[in-house]
């Protein structure tokens, strides 16, 4: 029974990280995109939605079947709750990805602004941020989670210097609210980007200390684990 | 380890550093738990690790086995059961027992409730009825069986002959109620109603219960205590042991990795 229950977690996990790697490369895409104004990677972001979207509900079922037949408990029940979360939270980037496309495509067929803050940079954070909170899926790692945590500050730092920045422009170019208004957008799509990977982050914390650490700060202290 | 979730109230059965031998071999190791009034209690562990022979040492049953001793303390209240102070059928009376495979009598389903009154002396028509009503009750069987109470209990169902085993348990007004293994002999119905049967039963009496069925434990218990090779090795509430036990033995065992 164990054999088969254990056979079911690995494919869970092979289709968890399926679905990651597509969902890190759709928004590695995304940001490109946003850069060079290249509408073919634009719209390969927008098509590779409607996959993650596919892989999501395929991901969902597999875990309530497991669920339903193999009745878990204690870290196996952590695993599986852990990873329907994660499932969710990865769809959703993949739809702030997409829709941070639908930004560059806009702005691609607009007279070209200069951005208004530095989005490759904070395109980057949101990367390692998603980056880190997989890896510590991968490796059981809460050390990484804490990072990811301390990662979301500075973004969410970021993303209230950018709506400063982006209303100074506006004052300055009232010509240019189109654009800078999509700029606006995609700042707050990387901030949630950030704060889904941190979710991430907290459900892997969850799955291997068992405690529930959202809406909470004390754990990104480097508080001492308990084991 | 032994966290004590209701380390405030007064336990109904405290055991102390128990050890128990058959003959050279010991069985059990300083197993120390107590268990909390109405509440109830799962034993639970792998074949062989202690958990029936702790059950039975809570009512003096290994007395009847040869070479067995037993030490520590096991205090009922404040009287140690082991002590010539306590009185093995007045224990008996007060700590009932309900077995793996249900074992009523050659009689009818009335005496059989009220073998152990009778025992007692108690002869009042009156109060036997009233013992037989309330005790197939309690047992949720007297809406089935209230028709046929001199009909022999031996026509029963599996089902229902346990739960008449557990009526004649409850019949004498016991405090605590051991059960060992109560449903592995009963199909998936009956099973349920046993464990709604133990949910109702907790209101009134201390249940503690041995049994193979980590489910089972999971679903009618408080507390669970985890046996592993004579020890405890781990004692706390149950939702804490299903979801995120302390010990990596506990969790291999509840998770189906060995045993």
């Amino acid at each position: 029974m164990t054999q088969l229950l254990q056979k079911e977690l690995d494919k869970l996990k092979n289709q968890l990280l399926t679905l990651s790697a597509v969902v890190e490369e759709a928004v590695r895409k995304a940001s490109q995109s946003l850069e060079t104004f290249d509408a073919v990677i634009a719209r390969q972001v927008i098509g590779a939605d409607q996959q993650i979207n596919q892989m999501e509900v395929e991901l969902e079922e597999e875990c309530l079947k497991v669920l339903a037949l193999h009745q878990p408990v204690a870290i196996d029940l952590r695993y599986i709750v852990a990873v329907l979360k994660i499932n969710n939270d990865l769809e959703r980037i993949g739809d702030l990805a997409s829709n941070i496309a639908e930004r560059a495509l806009t702005l691609a067929g607009e007279a070209r602004i200069t951005p208004p803050f530095d989005c490759a940079r904070m395109a980057d954070k949101a990367q390692t941020m998603l980056n880190k909170s997989l890896d510590c899926l991968v490796q059981m790692d809460i050390r990484l989670a804490r990072q990811v945590l301390k990662l979301d500050d500075e973004i969410d730092q970021q993303h209230r210097e950018n709506f400063g920045l982006i209303k100074d422009q506006i004052r300055l170019q009232p010509e240019k609210i189109d654009a800078l208004s999509q700029y606006l957008t995609v700042s707050r799509h990387l901030e949630r980007i950030a704060d889904l990977a941190t979710n991430i982050a907290e459900d892997v914390y969850y799955m291997i200390e068992g405690e529930i650490v959202r809406h909470t700060s004390s754990w990104c202290n480097g508080a001492p684990d308990n084991n | 380890m032994n966290e004590q979730p209701n380390a405030g109230a007064a336990p109904v059965i405290d055991a102390q550093k128990v050890n128990f031998y058959y003959g050279n071999s010991q069985a059990l190791h300083h197993i120390s738990l107590s268990f909390p009034r109405r509440q109830v209690t799962a034993l639970i562990g792998p074949s062989g690790c202690g958990k029936s022979t702790f059950l039975r040492c809570l009512n003096r049953m290994n007395d009847l086995v040869d070479g067995a001793r037993v030490e520590g303390k096991i205090l009922l209240g404040d009287i140690d059961i082991n002590s010539s102070a306590m009185d093995v059928i007045e224990l008996r009376r007060r700590v009932g027992m309900v077995f793996q495979k249900s074992n009523p009598f050659p009689k009818s389903i009335y005496e059989n409730v009220i073998y152990g009154l009778r025992i007692a002396g108690v002869r009042d028509k009156a109060t036997l009825d009233e013992a037989v009503e309330h005790s197939l009750k309690g047992a949720a069987l007297w809406d089935e069986v209230k028709d046929r109470l001199q009909e022999s209990a031996l026509g029963m169902s599996g089902g229902q002959q346990q739960r008449l085993c557990i009526a004649r348990a409850i019949a004498v007004n016991p405090e605590v109620i051991l059960m060992d293994e109560p449903c592995s002999a009963l199909d998936p119905k009956s099973t349920a109603r046993v464990e709604e049967l133990i949910g109702e039963l907790r209101q009134d009496y201390t249940i503690i219960i041995v049994t193979h069925n980590m489910q089972q434990a999971a679903r009618v218990s408080d507390h669970t205590a985890f046996l592993y090779e004579g020890l405890l090795v781990e004692y706390g509430l149950t939702k804490k042991i299903f979801m995120k036990p302390k010990n990596k033995k506990t969790e291999d065992y509840i998770t189906g990795r060995f045993g």
